[in-house]
């Protein structure tokens, strides 16, 4: 991130403001995929009214970047009635859907609303091994049609390939469709504990050798080279204390379908629920954001002085996940080997550098991969 | 250059007032803008239907040590210039039914 884009996370950051804010609408969804994190049943979704009313109060926070994923979001019945309203209080909207529901009329609506991108998931170019994974007959083709349909209205759209034991090796395939559809395309090695917890489905992670493929490919992570760059130490002392691990909690955070807001989708620390306390109150004055918000890399037990401390994407949702939210996160120690060859010090510590289990990557796309230009100006008198 | 050009907001954009400057998002590329207080001022005010001229006299003249003709000229370059990055519409007739409410303001 740099520019104007880097600029306003800098001052978002200096002034407290959640920058970004995913909101999930649903955790029901129409597939049932092997490697979903989440729990489907409804267990009290909020209201239109209370989704319009907690828009109004993140619009007031500040929140620029509005993501709005599920479950399935167009299962909610109220999507476009959401959408609309979002659109209306100007907030950059981008969408996360399988797309399987998405038909001519509903690319038209997304086109014309002005949401800023939506994201896809593909398991493969393959229509036996998508479905396979989503458990839904019929649901490659209905995904790509969707994503045609969109494309062809002028809708920005990426797919979304997470990689998993079943499709480890499908992925240059689906990103030539990508290319072929006019797409982006994002590849995604991480598969991550569900909510709950339960880390079962941690066993789907594709093999050591795919995730250094991956890691290696310059058109999957920009300069491999620089990407795959041996370590350059741990942080400098100054650099550690000044230093935050992630945006999570800090200019960002995660709205689940009930009101329970997160520090992020993958760091189930629970902070407050909107039904009770008024989202601004939450961001400002939760002891869980708050504590989140004190650990520098320079708390980060078994990191602050790791070889790849200056390198590592170690992710706090993670390591909170595995225990701890001050101490490693091993998913991410498999990828610093991965990229590098080079041990991390909690991976020594552990003793298992020689034999890596299922390694790990969180998404390494930017979040917000914008241009930037130049800043209008006009001079006061 | 008309004195009664209108100005409204496109409506493809995203848009929120942080830390006093109005950023900008164009729809079409995702290029981001910032706007300083005064552009952001004339920016909310672009409502398609009141114009430039008026704008500029109610919102800037009224606010700020200004030349009202500088102003305006100024206030006119903005204008286009913004209308060419796609964030504004410009128009020798009224507009409308074009652009969001001005909900960016915390």
């Amino acid at each position: 991130m740099n520019g104007l884009m880097g600029e306003m996370g800098a001052k978002a950051l200096k002034l407290g403001i959640p920058l970004g804010v995913q909101l999930d609408l649903t955790y029901r969804c129409n597939e049932r995929c092997v490697h979903c994190y989440l729990d489907h049943d409804d267990h009290g979704e909020m209201t239109t009214p209370e989704i319009k009313d907690l828009l109004d109060q993140l619009a007031a926070a500040g929140v620029f970047f509005l993501i709005l994923s599920g479950g399935e979001i167009f299962l909610r019945k109220d999507l476009f009635e959401i959408v609309e309203y979002a659109r209306k209080l100007m907030f950059s909207v981008k969408l996360k859907t399988n797309a399987v529901m998405i038909r001519k009329a509903k690319a038209k609506r997304i086109a014309a609303l002005g949401v800023e991108s939506v994201q896809i998931s593909v398991y493969s170019h393959r229509a036996e091994v998508h479905d396979a994974i989503t458990k839904l007959p019929g649901s490659f083709r209905r995904t790509i049609e969707g994503a045609r349909l969109l494309k062809s209205n002028g809708v920005r759209v990426s797919l979304a390939n997470v990689l998993m034991r079943h499709n480890a090796n499908d992925y240059p395939e689906v990103q030539a469709l990508a290319a072929e559809l006019g797409v982006g395309y994002n590849v995604d090695p991480t598969i991550t504990p569900m909510m709950d917890g339960d880390r079962s489905i941690l066993d789907l992670n594709i093999a050591p050798g795919v995730l250094e493929r991956v890691f290696h490919n310059s058109t999957l992570v920009g300069n491999a080279e620089e990407f795959c760059a041996p370590p350059s130490g741990p942080l400098a002392q100054a650099d550690a204390l000044d230093s935050l691990p992630c945006s999570a909690g800090h200019t960002a955070c995660y709205i689940s379908p009930y009101g329970d807001v997160f520090p992020c989708v993958q760091f189930p620390l629970p902070s407050g629920n909107v039904r009770k306390i008024r989202f601004l109150d939450i961001w400002q004055h939760s002891p869980q954001l708050k504590e989140v918000r004190a650990i520098t890399m320079a708390d980060l037990q078994g990191c602050s002085s790791c070889a790849h401390g200056s390198s590592c994407s170690r992710c706090p949702g993670l390591a909170y996940l595995e225990g701890n939210m001050r101490g490693p996160s091993t998913q991410d120690c498999e990828k610093s080997l991965a990229r590098t060859g080079v041990p991390s010090m909690n991976l020594l510590r552990k003793g298992a550098a020689m034999a890596t289990p299922n390694p790990t990557v969180a998404a390494f796309a930017p979040k917000y991969p914008r241009g930037t230009q130049p800043v209008m100006w006009m001079a006061r008198e | 250059m008309s004195t009664n050009r209108y100005v409204a907001r496109a409506n493809n954009v995203a848009a929120r007032m942080i830390g006093g400057e109005m950023m900008i998002m164009s729809g079409a590329d995702s290029s981001l803008y910032s706007l300083n207080e005064t552009a952001s001022i004339l920016w909310q005010a672009a409502d398609g239907v009141t114009p430039l001229a008026q704008i500029v006299e109610k919102h800037i003249c009224g606010d700020y040590a200004v030349d009202p003709a500088m102003a305006l000229r100024d206030a006119e370059e903005l204008s286009e210039e913004l209308a060419r990055h796609g964030i504004l519409l410009l128009s020798d007739d009224p507009l409308p039914d074009s652009g969001p409410p001005s909900k960016a303001s915390p």
